[in-house]
């Protein structure tokens, strides 16, 4: 009997299938996902653009939905999401996009009484990690930030750089980033970030150092499950890992932990961190999500997208310990090849 | 000498710190001292097999070795 035939059939719904040269972490978790043996898993993509390319990954994605964007609202996202549900046995809900948290946080008791489960930080997490609430946040759980201030108009540039020193570096509200050393450069930047983005903007201090992000995993009572440290080798005009290693350093374990600790962290998170030449550990940002290199989790060991569907499912998860030390992912480009006919029916029926 | 605990080496000169990712190329004669310290045998062991099996002056290899033991602290590689 083929081992797939005694494993439970699991439907689980996954957003952020834009796997660009700014990817979302869809497509990864997704992956990930695939290899738990836990579940016969039927992977439904939730996607807001016609052309996100995890649409037309037939052998990873069963079956695509159109969302509303975020800006729609609760309401819409439910009317959609009750739609799916009665196309699909959708048991578990894996949302990826910050932009899109609020919403699927808000909408999770209403969810829970569809039969969809998800493992996503409360509302107070997500707010206190915000970009703008990140000072407040490092002094409440003693965690070292970089100093930076919100800004909502240009001619508040200058202050914000005698008071933080150039380079700057200017953040978008979500996404983004620019790094400036004159007022010139900061007012370019502001204009097209704030055009992009929205105000206000984070104006953050430079720290220079070594470029390492963390990915884990905690389950809501203080306790990281799993945490894989990556350093980036290659990164993208955009600032994304194009190539990572993972790290062997108790300090960054141990900082991934108290992380968990101090916050109660329910569900997946990625650490940015800049370590000083000093050694010292800055976090940049904290993303309230599983990262886009999320694969080389499980590829290292500790898959944590497929440890995270069990915790929705109020399964047991034991804390994982090792995982492989030096274990590299190179990411490319691939032209995926569909026909015009399935791009119609995304673009005009929103569903594939 | 004294490599950090954790620091990776190959016989064919590989070096990889696996705290910050880095990787470096030693030549086969780097390579070999470093395998012999991590065995741990002291440096004037290693040093006396050197000019036994070497044509090198004692105050050459001095030299070569206080060049050897720079580029590794400053990559990081020492204790």
């Amino acid at each position: 009997m083929p081992l797939s035939a005694t494993r439970p059939r699991l439907t689980v719904a996954v957003t952020g299938l834009n796997a660009t040269d700014s990817p979302g972490p869809g497509v990864a978790v997704i992956r990930a996902l695939r290899e738990t043996t836990d579940f016969d898993l039927r992977i439904i993509g939730l996607s807001y653009e016609a052309l996100e390319p995890g649409i037309y990954l037939r052998d990873m994605v069963d079956r695509t939905y159109q969302l509303p964007y975020p800006s729609a609202g609760t309401a819409a996202l439910l009317e959609r999401l009750q739609y799916i549900k009665e196309q699909e046995d959708v048991a578990v809900l894996i949302p990826n996009f910050d932009a899109e948290l609020y919403n699927f946080i808000k909408l999770e008791p209403q969810l829970r009484a569809l039969g969809i489960r998800t493992f996503l930080p409360t509302l107070a997490q997500l707010d206190a990690r915000d970009k703008l609430n990140l000072p407040a946040f490092g002094a409440a759980h003693g965690l070292h930030v970089p100093a930076s201030r919100s800004l909502h108009h240009a001619a508040e540039l200058l202050a914000a750089a005698e008071e933080l020193g150039w380079p700057l570096v200017l953040k978008g509200r979500y996404y983004d980033a620019a790094v400036v050393h004159t007022l010139a450069q900061a007012e370019q930047a502001f204009l097209r970030l704030a055009g992009q983005w929205g105000v206000p903007l984070i104006a953050q201090q430079f720290v220079a150092g070594q470029e390492i992000n963390i990915a884990g995993l905690s389950d809501g009572h203080g306790r990281a499950l799993s945490v894989v440290p990556m350093r980036k080798l290659t990164i993208t005009d955009k600032g994304k890992a194009w190539a990572g290693i993972t790290l062997e350093d108790e300090a960054l374990l141990g900082l991934a932990r108290r992380f968990a600790e101090a916050t109660k962290w329910r569900g997946g998170f990625e650490l940015e961190i800049m370590r000083a030449a000093t050694g010292e550990l800055f976090i940049m940002e904290i993303n309230p999500r599983f990262p886009a290199w999320i694969y080389l989790t499980a590829a290292a060991g500790q898959n944590q997208p497929a440890a995270l569907l069990r915790l929705a499912l109020g399964l047991p998860v034991t804390q994982m310990e090792d995982y492989a030390v030096g274990k590299m992912f190179v990411r490319y480009a691939w032209d995926l090849i569909t026909d015009h006919t399935q791009f119609q029916q995304v673009a005009a029926l929103g569903e594939l | 000498m004294k490599l950090r605990k954790n620091i990776a080496t190959s016989e064919a000169g590989f070096i990889f710190n696996p705290a910050t990712g880095d990787s470096f190329a030693a030549n086969q004669l780097a390579a070999d001292i470093l395998a012999r310290t991590k065995a741990g045998q002291d440096a004037a062991a290693i040093k006396a097999d050197i000019l036994e099996r070497y044509e090198v002056a004692p105050g050459q290899l001095e030299k070569d070795w206080d060049d050897l033991l720079a580029q590794l602290r400053e990559f990081n590689l020492l204790d």
